[in-house]
């Protein structure tokens, strides 16, 4: 198995070799490492505004331009954490306890090149994971009826809506909305419109980059206008020369990281549980086994190590589910499944034999990415130091431009330009509420399947319901769905101490200007 | 803890009143169309379900709050409303649509850009036109000569 699976990884590095696909994987990194680092911008927005760009293009490319934004945004965001104690990344907010009093101290560089080092390992990992699971969930997924697919996709829409922060109830309410939004338009089966209201441009559904930049664009932009303090500077000076850690930094980190990256990988695999969840795990980890935890918020190496490993390796791992079940585990991946959708390839058990070329290419283009992404942030370090500095107020109206052009090119028409608005002003109604709209976007991407899937399932057992039950790997995930449930009641009504932990290590937090959409 | 309190107006109640109304007025909107049996389901039957879901755990968000003791001092508008702010945010592809119609590219990026940016309280007339003008120019440089978006630049001129 070891050997096939070197050879189509070999394979894979060939097409990501290919000049045009390097190309468009190094822009891709480029440009996330750049939004990265942009206080205020995000991961999610700049896919959206991508993806219709590559519409021209042909798939291979495009999808790893688009996996590059997301995983290169996640150098990008460290950097902020470190030197501004700027938390505007989720899965780095962790990193501001102890980088930036690493900072202060004057030690900036040895955290952020720690964070290079953690970060390369804790991808490492997680690519290497990519490579040996994916393959074996396919065969796994591969004996999967309608029946199955379905509690499956009931398992990702739960996980991912009670698992993220905020109230679990709130999240679902936001699935079930989710799912309603796929709803609008023809109905795939009768060609009835539902929801359209009479409106033609609706007949195809809602738009997702709309959608997308809607929720995570417009509604965020309302929600940090004026809103932003004027960063502060002055500890942000680090030359190249400061970023290697000393041999004694190291001794002390490389522990750290390898836990880190093995929490990572493992929160990776749940559905659900993304990048921010892992760092707060393993940093609350890190302080409870260590011997001196009173270090721990004062500048320690450790905590720098440990949350960035593992917020790495998450973010590779979780492309597993996507990419192998068709399942995604998070915002940015759902966005993901949805350019996969666009540029014509059914997401699914079958993409890896049938599209060998992405899903191979993707894994060595990882790898490929991730030494660029070393290579431009340490000599390059001081440019992106420098960009820290560009205020709020010139940010976000250029951000507002490309997203209408964004939307406007997706069809040309300056109809989703006005679905966005709307789009946004409900989003930040919900926002205020305290809603995240993060799973609205699983449930409608995840909807139209879910719903064939369910058709067809029951159509199979004759308008039987206990086909989910009677059905083992079904019942085995219908299970994992109760166990999820009862999780959650459990919570909710004993507070485990665990839960206070975590709420402890989040107090500690410095407040974000913005809100929790740009991870 | 008084009584008084436990009846002020949470945030929460508003939440879960909007997730009611959604979904009892998907429901019923849903309700119009063929519902189906199990084995063989209409185009309604989705849209009722999850609508009466929604409808339930609206009705759930708002009781938790209800039952919970924690204070909610969060109010639905924040602390400073930035009414002016949100009105170039939305005034911007407002503009955006309707200068994009009428006019071509050029007009509108200048226009959403310019209004978005008076948004932030200390913007100025100069600061927005200078922004404005730069993207303008990368604007037109990036999507019209190199991605080539179908967009005149400006209607009626051939340029």
């Amino acid at each position: 198995m070891i050997e096939t699976a070197l050879q189509d990884l070999w394979y894979g590095f060939g097409v990501a070799l290919e000049p045009h696909n390097l190309m468009y994987c190094f822009l891709g990194v480029l440009v996330g490492n750049l939004v990265g680092v942009l206080p205020g911008m995000g991961p999610v927005a700049t896919i959206s505004i991508l993806l219709p760009l590559t519409f021209g293009m042909p798939p291979v490319p495009a999808i790893l331009m688009l996996s590059g934004v997301y995983y290169g945004a996640q150098y990008g965001g460290a950097i902020c954490s470190i030197l501004l104690n700027l938390p505007c990344h989720p899965p780095h907010a962790v990193t501001c306890l102890d980088g930036f009093p690493m900072t202060q101290q004057g030690k900036g560089g040895t955290a952020l090149g720690i964070t290079i080092i953690a970060a390369f390992v804790g991808a490492s990992f997680g690519i290497t994971e990519m490579i040996f699971l994916a393959p074996f969930l396919v065969s796994v997924a591969l004996k999967f009826g309608p029946a199955e697919v379905c509690s499956l996709m009931l398992v990702g829409l739960l996980a991912g809506s009670t698992l993220a922060k905020g109230s679990p109830l709130k999240g679902i309410a936001m699935t079930v909305f989710g799912l309603l939004i796929g709803i609008v338009g023809t109905d795939i089966e009768t060609g009835e419109a539902r929801f359209t209201f009479g409106i033609t441009e609706l007949y195809d559904g809602v738009e997702i980059i709309a959608l997308a930049l809607g929720m995570f664009g417009i509604a965020e932009f309302m929600n940090s206008i004026n809103n932003t303090e004027a960063v502060d500077m002055k500890y942000a000076k680090v030359g190249i020369a400061d970023m290697f850690p000393s041999k004694a930094d190291l001794k002390k980190a490389f522990f750290p990281m390898i836990r880190g990256t093995l929490l990572g990988s493992l929160c990776a695999l749940i559905p659900g549980t993304g990048p921010t969840i892992a760092s707060f795990v393993s940093y609350a980890t890190e302080k409870k086994i260590s011997k001196t935890p009173e270090r721990f918020g004062r500048g320690a190496i450790e905590g720098v190590a440990c949350p960035e490993a593992s917020t790495h390796s998450s973010v590779q791992g979780d492309f597993i589910p996507t990419m192998s079940l068709g399942i995604p585990g998070d915002t940015v991946m759902a966005l993901l499944l949805g350019a996969l959708i666009i540029h014509g390839i059914v997401p699914g058990p079958q993409l890896i034999s049938q599209h060998a070329d992405i899903f191979w290419g993707l894994i060595a283009s990882f790898w490929i990415g991730n030494i660029l992404l070393v290579i431009l942030n340490v000599p390059m370090i001081g440019i992106w130091v420098k960009l820290l500095s560009i205020p709020y107020r010139y940010l976000y109206p250029s951000a507002m431009f490309f997203v209408c052009i964004g939307v406007y090119a997706a069809n040309n028409d300056m109809f989703q330009v006005g679905e966005t608005l709307v789009i946004g002003v409900v989003g930040y109604i919900l926002l205020r509420l305290d809603f995240h709209p993060a799973p609205i976007l699983l449930g409608f991407v995840l909807g139209p399947r879910f719903e064939e899937n369910f058709r067809r399932s029951l159509l199979i057992s004759r308008g039987d319901l206990m086909t989910f039950i009677d059905r083992p790997i079904s019942a085995f995930f219908l299970l994992i769905c109760v166990v999820l449930i009862v999780a959650q009641i459990y919570v909710w009504l004993r507070k485990p101490k665990f839960v206070e932990q975590e709420r402890a290590i989040e107090a500690q937090l410095p407040a974000s200007p913005y809100s929790e959409l740009t991870g | 803890m008084t009584l008084t309190s436990r009846f002020v107006i949470k945030r929460d109640y508003y939440a879960g009143g909007l997730m009611l109304l959604i979904g009892v007025g998907c429901a019923v909107v849903g309700s119009g169309y063929h519902f189906g049996t199990l084995a063989r389901m209409g185009p309604g039957f989705l849209p009722v379900v999850l609508g009466i879901v929604l409808a339930f755990l609206g009705i759930l968000i708002a009781g938790t709050a209800l039952a919970s003791s924690e204070p909610d001092e969060a109010h639905f508008l924040p602390d400073n409303p930035q009414w002016f702010g949100w009105l170039c945010i939305l005034g911007g592809p407002v503009l955006f649509i309707i200068l994009g119609k009428l006019g071509g590219m050029i007009p509108a990026i200048f226009a959403c850009v310019f209004v978005c940016a008076l948004g932030d309280k200390t913007a100025t007339l100069k600061s927005s036109a200078i922004l404005a003008f730069g993207m303008t120019v990368f604007g037109v440089l990036l999507f019209h000569y190199l991605l080539n978006v179908p967009f005149p630049l400006l209607r009626g001129v051939n340029l």
